[in-house]
Order: structure tokens, then sequence, then C-alpha cells
């Protein structure tokens, strides 16, 4: 089975202080350390146990600049068998469709039986996986906590939903799946590890390699736009209900309907 | 003159000279030695490489003291002592093992130097060391068989057979031996005595003697049946024995001499991934670690040779104690019945694909260790075991075998310079803060800024909130002495300690490198640090072109010593204080008296040691990257190290790292001891009480 996992270089949340920036625009990004978006590591490691299995290849992708060729090469260490940076001037400022875009183009210049991508991105919004799936006119399944392959043409999916429980879902290949964290426990790849791929070569790709025109991509081609970045007031804090439970209920049904919370 | 009774060099049996046999058999014995020999050394010869044969002198001496005068065997009273008189009688008995082999074929023979005085001396030596070796392998198999110790048992979850069958029946060989010639003696001398004749020297008490004057009226022909009977039995019983050695756990009667002698000369250093290749070549290493038995050097297969299948160091091992998959007895005898699997005495060598880590080894049983050293500080045979694990953490390490709870950490060091990933601009946060600065200016060393000392803070002194008050302690003790210190703030990293110790040999390096750098262009003559773990690796790690490093508890030491340094008296405590010796001062670094040199130096502190102190003393529950790790125990190394505390009366636990320090005032509250234990770092209590 031949596997492309969409991968995005992120600033690591656990290593850094968010702040916002100066001027409302975005984050301060001095300080920041960057590193391989979380669900896509584990759509990595999900690709790599299912070639292991059923064998085929995995191929790691990324809409980037040159930085984003140390995430590639990190999942490559991983185990991946090759990578592809789509990158090009024309695409910054990209919304979600315009990533998707990008995405769909270079994964039509492929054969690939299953794509994978992140539920989300630590800075993103959950939105690339369905549209580059509506894009490629695939199957798609969100949030994905279990993947069995059934034969060449099925896959068993399964999704966790409300209270805990488990839905199992057969979807058709080829298909777009996007990966919840905690479906597997990633490998570990230390600095060796990215060493021994240091040199190996990772083709780019930029608009033209790709047919993509460059005014729909971009900030050219964006549909959202951002206006503004700032961390919202501070409300004055929780207010706790004291006494015994029955007393705690009465009061909470009491502010509930004073609020217009209970009709 | 015509002999009382036929000797065994002259007896026939049926007609056969028996002489021939007691020829033919040490020759058939000893040759079946040498290929049982050659074939346990097969593994060894495709090993990785170990040099161990520098500081020869250093080494004899060493080999002298604990292999031959058995020095750590006391150290539990009563096997210990049991074992001492049969080693002791052993090396007495080897030369009457020899002339009793010998006598077999050359009637009356006499062992060179052996004839005349010095061998009626030795003969009374012998029937003394045979009578103690009787008595002492006899209360060892009462002791094993009848008590059975629980340092010996072998629980099912180990994955291993239980071995002790061969403890009683090496007993049993050895008593039969000494038996045997006590029989031997005996008879003859009965005949002796009974033909008017004088036998030599016998000592009322011995065995010899207690046979002789059983068998005093014994006919002549019984007699000569237990003197012929003994002799044939003890010969044939010999070389069984020595066959028998190599085949289990006594295999350490003949390893484990040069095993002492081959041990490992320097604390505090993991081994490098393989000798030979130096740190600037280790990208050229096609595999790090071992994940195959053959990974192994050839010493550390030696180890598992000789382990004696005591169980010392589990009885000594935190991690054993709460209950972790660990044991690092069970390391060594499940390494050892592999090699004997698959490199057997007969039969084609087969070495195993699979990795150890899965099959005789798993995961957490290797990730369990918090590298505290107590486990090689009571082998009486120096086994290692933490290079073996740090060997074992590189081969999965290189495999991606890490647990989740090791990977973030692992991965802030590499990005952050600290497990915690917090900005490198708030590691010197602690000397900043304005109520601290307002009394006391620390340095930060850089280009412009120089200094003699520097303070090797390291991550979790810098990082944690409760923890920067020994930083900032230190800080007011080095400043109100006087002394001309500094940090290297933002420029300082983890000092890698536990990084290199947990696998990520890599990481190590390129932190070691680092920091390195830092402390070059810094300047700095000397550098002390609060934290053991620092202490550790800067000092026996880190490149020798460093500056010296002290840990605070030297430094402090020597102040006391030459008066600079004087204390307050403690106002109004009635509290017992113990101080609990850090893993990575104590037992890595030998430094068990500077701690205890400064507290009493303090008037009015009332101060005992725990049982288990000094090199005995129990780990916390380690440092570094193990305060992520998510173990599965039963309850907390830091728990029942709270508990001695208690137990020996003590109220005030003062420890020397703070890594300790977050452990054991954890585990107060997990015990439910708030309010009535307390737990304070050696530099916050001289903070408090110092006068200058």
């Amino acid at each position: 089975m031949d596997i492309l996992v969409c991968v995005k270089r992120v600033p690591d949340t656990a290593e850094n202080e968010i702040e916002v920036n100066s001027d409302g625009t975005d984050i301060e990004r001095d300080d920041l350390v960057y590193s391989v978006n979380e669900w896509d590591n584990y759509a990595v490691e999900e690709a790599l146990q299912i070639r292991d299995k059923v064998g085929g290849s995995v191929t790691v992708i990324s809409v980037g600049d040159e930085e984003s060729e140390e995430v590639l090469r990190r999942e490559m260490a991983m185990g991946a068998d090759g990578g592809i940076l789509l990158s090009d001037d024309a695409f910054e400022g990209s919304d979600g469709r315009g990533v998707a875009a990008i995405l769909k183009a270079a994964a039509e210049q492929g054969n690939y039986d299953l794509i994978l991508t992140g539920a989300m991105a630590d800075d993103g919004a959950a939105q690339v996986g369905g549209m580059l799936a509506a894009m490629l006119d695939r199957p798609f399944a969100s949030l994905v906590n279990h993947i069995e392959v059934v034969d060449d043409g099925k896959l068993k999916v399964g999704r966790e939903i409300e209270g805990g429980n488990q839905e199992m879902n057969e979807i058709d290949l080829p298909c777009v799946l996007s990966i919840q964290t905690g479906i597997n426990e990633p490998r570990y790849v230390g600095i060796r590890g990215i060493r021994k791929v240091a040199s190996l070569e990772i083709p780019v790709r930029g608009a033209g390699d790709l047919g993509i025109d460059p005014s729909s991509v971009g900030a050219a081609g964006a549909k959202v736009k951002r206006l503004e970045y700032f961390v919202p007031d501070l409300g004055e804090g929780a207010e706790i209900l004291e006494g015994s439970t029955e007393e705690v209920i009465e009061k909470l049904i009491e502010i509930l309907k004073a609020q217009g919370g209970i009709k | 003159m015509n002999p009382v009774l036929t000797a065994p060099a002259e007896a026939t049996f049926l007609g056969f000279p028996m002489a021939v046999f007691y020829f033919l058999l040490p020759v058939a014995g000893v040759a079946l030695f040498v290929y049982i020999m050659a074939r346990r050394m097969a593994p060894l010869v495709r090993a990785a490489p170990d040099p161990r044969l520098d500081h020869p002198g250093e080494r004899f001496r060493l080999m002298l003291k604990y292999a031959v005068g058995q020095y750590r065997h006391p150290r539990y009273l009563l096997p210990g002592l049991l074992h001492i008189a049969l080693f002791a009688g052993f090396m007495v008995l080897s030369l009457r093992s020899i002339t009793l082999i010998m006598t077999g074929f050359v009637e009356g023979y006499t062992l060179p130097g052996l004839g005349g005085m010095t061998g009626e001396i030795y003969s009374v030596l012998k029937d003394v060391a045979a009578t103690v070796v009787l008595i002492a392998a006899g209360l060892a198999m009462i002791r094993r068989g009848v008590f059975k110790p629980e340092r010996y048992d072998v629980p099912a979850e180990a994955g291993i057979r239980d071995h002790s069958w061969e403890a009683v029946l090496v007993l049993a060989l050895i008593c039969t031996l000494v038996t045997c010639d006590m029989l031997f003696e005996g008879s003859l001398d009965a005949a002796l005595r009974q033909a008017g004749e004088h036998p030599e020297l016998v000592v009322p008490g011995t065995g010899r003697w207690l046979f002789g004057n059983l068998f005093a009226t014994a006919s002549t022909s019984t007699l000569q049946a237990w003197h012929l009977g003994s002799f044939f039995v003890h010969n044939v019983v010999f070389f069984f024995f020595l066959n028998f050695l190599p085949m289990g756990k006594h295999f350490h009667v003949i390893t484990s001499l040069p095993n002492v002698f081959l041990m490992k000369l320097k604390k505090g250093v993991i081994k490098p991934v393989r000798w030979g290749v130096s740190d600037d070549q280790l990208d050229e290493l096609d595999s790090f670690g071992v994940k195959k038995f053959e990974d192994f050097t050839w010493k550390h297969m030696l180890d598992f040779y000789s382990c004696v299948d005591c169980g010392r160091c589990a009885d000594q091992c935190p991690a054993y104690a709460v209950k972790r998959p660990l044991a690092p007895r069970f390391i060594s005898i499940k390494c050892r019945d592999y090699a004997f699997e698959h490199y057997p005495l007969r039969g084609d060598i087969h070495p195993s694909d699979e990795p150890l880590i899965g099959s005789i080894l798993s995961e957490d049983e290797i990730w369990s260790c918090t590298t505290c050293g107590a486990c090689e500080a009571e082998c009486p045979v120096f086994i290692e075991y933490i290079d073996k694990i740090v060997d074992l953490r590189r081969g999965m390490v290189e495999d991606g075998m890490v647990p989740q709870s090791l990977q973030k950490p692992l991965r802030a060091l590499e990005k952050r310079g600290n497990p915690w990933g917090k900005l490198e601009k708030k590691r010197l946060a602690w000397s900043t803060d304005k109520e601290f600065a307002a009394e006391c200016q620390v340095k930060v060393l850089d280009k412009k800024t120089s200094a003699e000392t520097l303070y090797f803070v390291d991550s979790i002194t810098s990082y944690d909130d409760r923890m920067q008050s020994i930083a900032q302690c230190t800080a007011r003790i080095l400043t109100a002495l006087g002394v001309d210190f500094g940090i290297l703030g933002r420029a300082e990293k983890d000092s890698g300690n536990e990084v290199r110790r947990f696998g990520e040999e890599m990481l190590f390096q390129e932190l070691k490198t680092q920091n390195t750098e830092a402390i070059a262009a810094s300047g700095v003559r000397r550098i002390v640090t609060a934290d053991p773990h620092a202490f550790n690796t800067l000092k026996n790690e880190y490149p020798d072109s460093l500056p010296p490093v002290q840990h605070i508890s030297q430094f402090l030491a020597e102040r006391v010593r030459s008066g600079e340094l004087k204390f307050k008296a403690l106002d109004a405590d009635e509290r017992i204080y113990t101080y609990h010796d850090p893993c990575y001062l104590g037992r890595h670094n030998d430094v068990y008296d500077d701690p205890r040199r400064v507290l009493d130096a303090i008037a009015g502190l009332r101060r005992v040691d725990m049982r288990e102190s000094r090199d005995r003393s129990f780990c916390c529950g380690g440092g570094g990257l193990m305060l992520f790790y998510e173990p599965e125990e039963e309850q907390r190394m830091g728990v029942l190290r709270v508990e001695m505390a208690r137990k020996a009366g003590a109220s005030v636990i003062v420890t020397a790292c703070p890594f300790c320090l977050v452990n054991i005032e954890d585990a107060i509250k997990v015990a439910g001891l708030e309010g009535k234990m307390e737990a304070i770092d050696l530099a916050e209590l001289v903070a408090r009480q110092m006068e200058v």
C-alpha cells in the first residue's frame, strides 16, 4: 500500500511560551522552537506500522519553506521512505483551502492508495484533511483512532465518539483519513537517527512543478483572512458553589434558570 | 615396610590394577574440563572489545582484597562467614586434593616441599580445614534447605527456573569430598594403631580423629574397604565436581578471581559506546548499544558466567524493593542461561536472531533502573550492571523503543537544553528575582564578565520553583564566603548525566560539547555545583580540560576544617536529623564524610545515621529523566526511604541533591507524614545557620 502522509512544521506548544506580538497580527515567533505537528507524527507512525504489516511505501509531504525540511527529515529518520517539500513564494499566506489545493496537486502526481493527515495542527483549524478529500473526490473519515487493513480495496477505521464509545466504519480505498492522537505509540527518533538521513535528497516542488495557478493559492487566493490576534480579557474568575450536594444542585438550577440556561 | 593397609596405588579390583584407573581418571577429567572451558569461551571470543589490563598492580591488589580476602562477604554476616570458611578451607585443601589424585597412581606421593615437618604441619592444617568445611557446608545446607532465606527466592514472574538445587548439590559434594578424606585418613589411623604403630599427629575434635575412634575396633578388611572405597569416591567425585563447576552458578569458583581482577576501575563513567571508537567517530558506527547477546563485551559475558545467584544485588536494589520488574541478578542469570543454550557444550553454536529485548529481557525491566549503583557496591564478584543497562538502553533508543513519557523530556532537552522545555532565558530567573537580587548579586558570565569560580546550577535547580531555593542558598553561601563566582545563565545546558544513562548518547555528546565550550569561554578556574548528577558527569565524563569540579559539600567541609565557616548553634531544636546519602555523591564518587562533617559542625544538631547509609544508602527514586518515567511499581522508593528515616528516630532528613529533595518531599506527603517529617537541603541548612 502506498501511503502519503501530510506533515506540518509548527511551533511546539510544550516548549514555548506563546505570546501575541505587539501588532496583534501574529504570535511572537522570535524565540520559538518548532517541531512536527503532534497529530501528524501519530499519522506517520500509523503509516509505518501499516507498511510494515502489508508492504508498500510511506512518503511524507509538507507545504512550507526550507525550514520544513527538518521536519520531513525527522519523519524520514522515523522510517518514511521518502519526503517531498512543496515550497514556493506564491504559497505563503495560504488559507486552509489553499493548502489543501497545493496538496491535492502533489497527491495527483503520485499514485497513493491512502492519504493521512493529522486531525488538526497546533496552530490550525482542522480543515485541510477534509478539504483535501473533497478536492480529490475521495471518501474521508476524521478523528480516526484505529485502522485495520481489510484487503486491497477496503479499510476498517475506528473513531471515538461521545461517552468514550467507539464507532467502527468500513471505508473504500483510495481514501483520506485524518488521524487522532493516541492511535498508537510513536517510536522515538534520536539525534543519531536524524544524522543518518541528513544527506538524503528531498525534492522541492513549486507552483510550476505542480501546475498550480499562483493567484489561486497563497495570500492572493485566500478566501479566509485573519483580521486580528489577541488574548481575550480575563474574566473575574469562577464562582465556587459551596454546601452539600443537594444544596449545590439547588443553587445551580436557580442560577441556570436566572441566566436563561433552563427554560 | 609392610603396609598396614593396601594403598590405593597398589590396589586391584577384580584383578585390574587400580593405579591405571587413578591415572586415566585425571587425564580424562582434565581433558573434559579443558574441552568444556573452551566451549564456554566461545561467545567471548566473538564479543565486543573491552580493555581491562591497565594498572595491573592495582588490579592485583584489589583481587587480593576482594576475591582472596573476601572483603565484601561479611556484609551479610552469617552467610559471609560461612563462605569465608568454605573458601579458606578450599584454598588449604587444594594441595591435599592434588596429593590425593597423585597418590592414586604414585604410592605414598607427597608434593615437593610438603615432606617432613612442613608436611606434618600442613596435615594438621588440612584436617582442621576439612572439619571446618564440613561444619560450614552442613550449616549452609540447613540454611538453604530448611530456613530458605527470601533472598534466594525466584518468583514465577522472573521467567527463569529456580537454580537453588545447585547450591545444595554442591554443598553435598563438598561434604562428600571432605568426609571421604576423613574416612581415608581415619581408617588408616585406626589400622596403624591396631598394628601398634603411631599414625601422624591427629588433632582431637577433627573429623579424621572422630572416624579414627569410630574405626578403633573395626576389622582389617573393614578398614581396608573404607580406606579404598573412600579414596575411590573422593577422586571420582572430585572430577565430577570439577566438570560440574562450569555448568551453573559454581562457575564462579573458577571465574571469580579473574572477574575481580578485571573489574571496572573508574567509577562514575559509563563505558563508551564501543571501546576503541572515540566520540567523534561515533557517527561511523553501524549500530549503537546491545541488541543481541553478541553485542555485549567479553567482560560482560564473563560477568554473566560469574554470577553466583546469591541475590545480594537484588536485595539492595531499590527497584526490586518497590516491585518494579527488575532484579539485577535475574538479568545475569537469564543472559547466562541464554549463553549456555545457544553456545552448547555439544552440537552447533546457534546464536539467536531475536533481539534480547522482547525475548529474555523486557523493556520495562531495563527502563526501571535508576543507576543508583547499589547492586555494584554489593556484588562480591564485582559484576557490573549499569554499563550493561545503558548499553541495552542505547540499543532501544536507536530502534525507537523509548517510553512515551520519556520522549517529551528528551525532545525538550534537544530543543531547549532542559527536560521541561522551558525557555533558555528563564534559566537564570532564580537569580534575577527582585527580592533575592536585592540582597545577593549573581554575576552572569559572558565575554565581558568573568569570575574565578563557576557555579554550575543545572536544570532542576534552575527551573523548579522549590529547588530554586537551593540555587539562592548556594549563591548566598558563596557570596558570604567571599568567593568570586558566576553562573552561565542562558548558555548553560543540562549537564546530561541522565541523558547518557538513558541511552541517548548523541544528545549527551551535544550537551557536553555545548557546556564545555561555554565553560571554556567563561575563563573560570574552578567549578562548584550543588547537584550531584552534574557533579558526577562534569567530573568524570566531561573532557579532562575542564577546570576541577567540587560538590558544594566538599567545598563547605574544606572551609569548616579551615575555620572559615562557622555556624550559629541550633536553638531549641529537639528534632533528630539524619543525612541521606545521594547515590551520585556517595556510591559513585565516595563523598560520604564531607556532608557529615559540615552537619556535625553545627552545635545543637543531633544527627543519626540510618541503617541504610553510605554505600548502603537507599535510592530516593532517581533523578534527571527518571523523574518523568512512569514505572510499574507497588510503591515509591522515596516512601520506603522516609520510613527508614522514621525508623532511625529522625524527623528531619538532610540531603545534598535536588532530586533527592524532590522525591523525599513528595514521599513525605504520599506517606501522610506532612508536619511530622521534614526534608531540607544541605545548602539551605547551611545558609540558615552560617555565621559570617
